[in-house]
């Protein structure tokens, strides 16, 4: 018997109960390998309120994202099933989730996804049948209605959560507030952000959403990660759309010595989580540490954020099910 | 990777035409008996339903871009096409647009929805994009949008976000 979630724990008890929320990425392993998907959690098992299970990430194949999101709960980490509309048409995504919804997953998070062009298979046919509004908005109206798109009936409704994604940093930036705003329009309950270099600019994205009474229906978790060296810096700047690293950052990384990087990056890492959490309306932080899942104790501790209060209830839990 | 095929992809479009007179244009196309007259007209005659498309595929392509979707959302993204967006988003910018407001997928060009954003915004019209866009019928590509639209087809396509709308086009209609 392997352990399971306490059913009523992850994100949605975090936030309920006011805490500030803590979330991490798990990227599903390039194989049909379930040990993987247990080592990944059992290093975040404990230290995050729910996992954020990656579809495809960066339009590389892995593990489906349904998959590696029943074997994460499996083994004591809460799931947050991502799903894109890159490689699915819409028959698909509701396929998907509903059963995502009949498998127990807590919580989805809906998005376009990166275009095949950046990932490993590039002759792939895009679908973007949907787009990430739309997929979020499906979602509500499956739930909430208990309806296809089709208008036909469902006999279950699906109970997870719906997250959407925003990025504050990406032009225009005069929309990026509304756009997000759009986004809890057509459903979405949470909201993870791109990384947050830039406190300058997030501060104000997060002024405008106060304003306009957003974060008092969607909680925003800002997204962070370590920089962990001068090449990841190099491919976070070129090699992946949407992230802005402001030139104080940099010049901070290429500051110390090169085996000094590392260090100063988990440094900046922790110090960015205390900082988030003086800005109001920001309901949690979202750690992404791909392939570095190990470490997101260390930057948590150093955040100091304790380890969550019901980690003992989900590493005894069996995986029973669904008891209310 | 052969960058010559990147082009097979749907690619950012600069309208030829500003908004400004294209919000004018639209005014002269605007739904009335006449056209609906003319739009049934044309659909029972499929020779002439087919050169009226090949006339608007033509016109539309050198001035926006079009991709002959057949539900056409120019009138409110400031006449910058959508669905020349590679990922076709047809809500508003992805997350991937670069610092200098340039495509994830095509960095020799802007994003179309920052275009959008601006020729809208320069009109007037900027909540036109808060409007929540519904998911496209896969099955009127190819097919003439002003057809469809003297017939009144695509009036279900946006919803009010604040309203707690139904994405479901089928059902809206019936309601309404």
């Amino acid at each position: 018997m392997s352990p399971g979630v306490a059913p009523g724990g992850g994100l949605k008890a975090a936030l309920d109960g006011g805490r500030f929320a803590v979330t991490a990425e798990l990227g599903p392993p390039r194989g049909a390998d379930p040990d993987a998907v247990a080592r990944t959690a059992a290093h975040l098992r404990g230290w995050v309120d729910a996992a954020n299970v990656t579809d495809n990430q960066g339009a590389r194949v892995r593990m489906s994202s349904l998959g590696a999101a029943v074997l994460a709960q499996r083994h004591g980490v809460s799931p947050v099933m991502q799903l894109t509309c890159r490689d699915r048409n819409r028959m698909a995504l509701q396929a998907d989730l509903l059963a995502a919804g009949a498998l127990g997953i807590p919580h989805v998070l809906l998005l376009t996804g990166d275009h095949p062009r950046l990932g490993d298979h590039p002759e792939a046919k895009p679908v973007f049948d949907l787009d990430g509004v739309q997929l979020t908005w499906l979602a509500r109206t499956m739930r909430d209605d208990g309806v296809l798109l089709s208008g036909q009936k469902l006999t279950v409704s699906p109970q997870w959560m719906i997250g959407s994604v925003e990025n504050p940093f990406a032009p225009p930036l005069a929309i990026r507030a509304e756009r997000l705003s759009k986004k809890v329009a057509a459903g979405a309950e949470f909201a993870q952000t791109q990384y947050v270099f830039d406190l300058g600019v997030f501060g104000q994205w997060m002024s405008c959403l106060r304003d306009m009474g957003i974060t008092q229906q969607c909680a925003v978790l800002a997204g962070v990660g370590p920089i962990r060296s001068l090449r990841m810096l190099e491919f976070l700047r070129s090699g992946v759309p949407g992230v802005n690293i402001p030139s104080a950052v940099e010049h901070r990384l290429r500051s110390v010595p090169s085996d000094r990087v590392g260090e100063e990056g988990m440094r900046l890492c922790a110090e960015t989580i205390q900082q988030l959490q003086e800005i109001p309306g920001v309901a949690g932080v979202h750690v992404m540490a791909f392939g570095f899942e190990h470490g997101v104790p260390e930057i948590l501790e150093r955040a100091g954020l304790a380890r969550r209060a019901n980690a003992d209830a989900h590493s005894v839990a069996t995986g029973s099910g669904h008891a209310d | 990777m052969n960058n010559s095929r990147l082009h097979t992809w749907p690619k950012p479009f600069r309208p030829r035409l500003s908004a400004q007179l294209s919000y004018r244009l639209h005014s002269l196309l605007a739904g009335n008996r006449v056209y609906r007259w003319f739009a049934v007209f044309l659909e029972t005659h499929p020779r002439m339903y087919r050169s009226f498309t090949a006339v608007e595929k033509v016109s539309k392509e050198r001035l926006f871009g079009c991709q002959m979707c057949g539900q056409c959302e120019l009138p409110t993204t400031g006449y910058a096409c959508p669905m020349t967006c590679p990922k076709q988003l047809r809500n508003g910018p992805c997350g991937g647009v670069s610092a200098e407001g340039r495509c994830e997928v095509h960095p020799d060009v802007h994003c179309v929805w920052v275009l959008a954003y601006e020729r809208a915004a320069a009109a007037g019209h900027a909540d036109d994009l808060d409007l929540l866009q519904r998911p496209v019928d896969q099955r009127e590509r190819g097919r003439s949008s002003w057809v469809n639209y003297w017939q009144g087809r695509d009036e279900a396509m946006a919803a009010v976000a604040g309203s707690r709308p139904t994405i479901c086009a089928k059902r809206d209609m019936a309601a309404t």
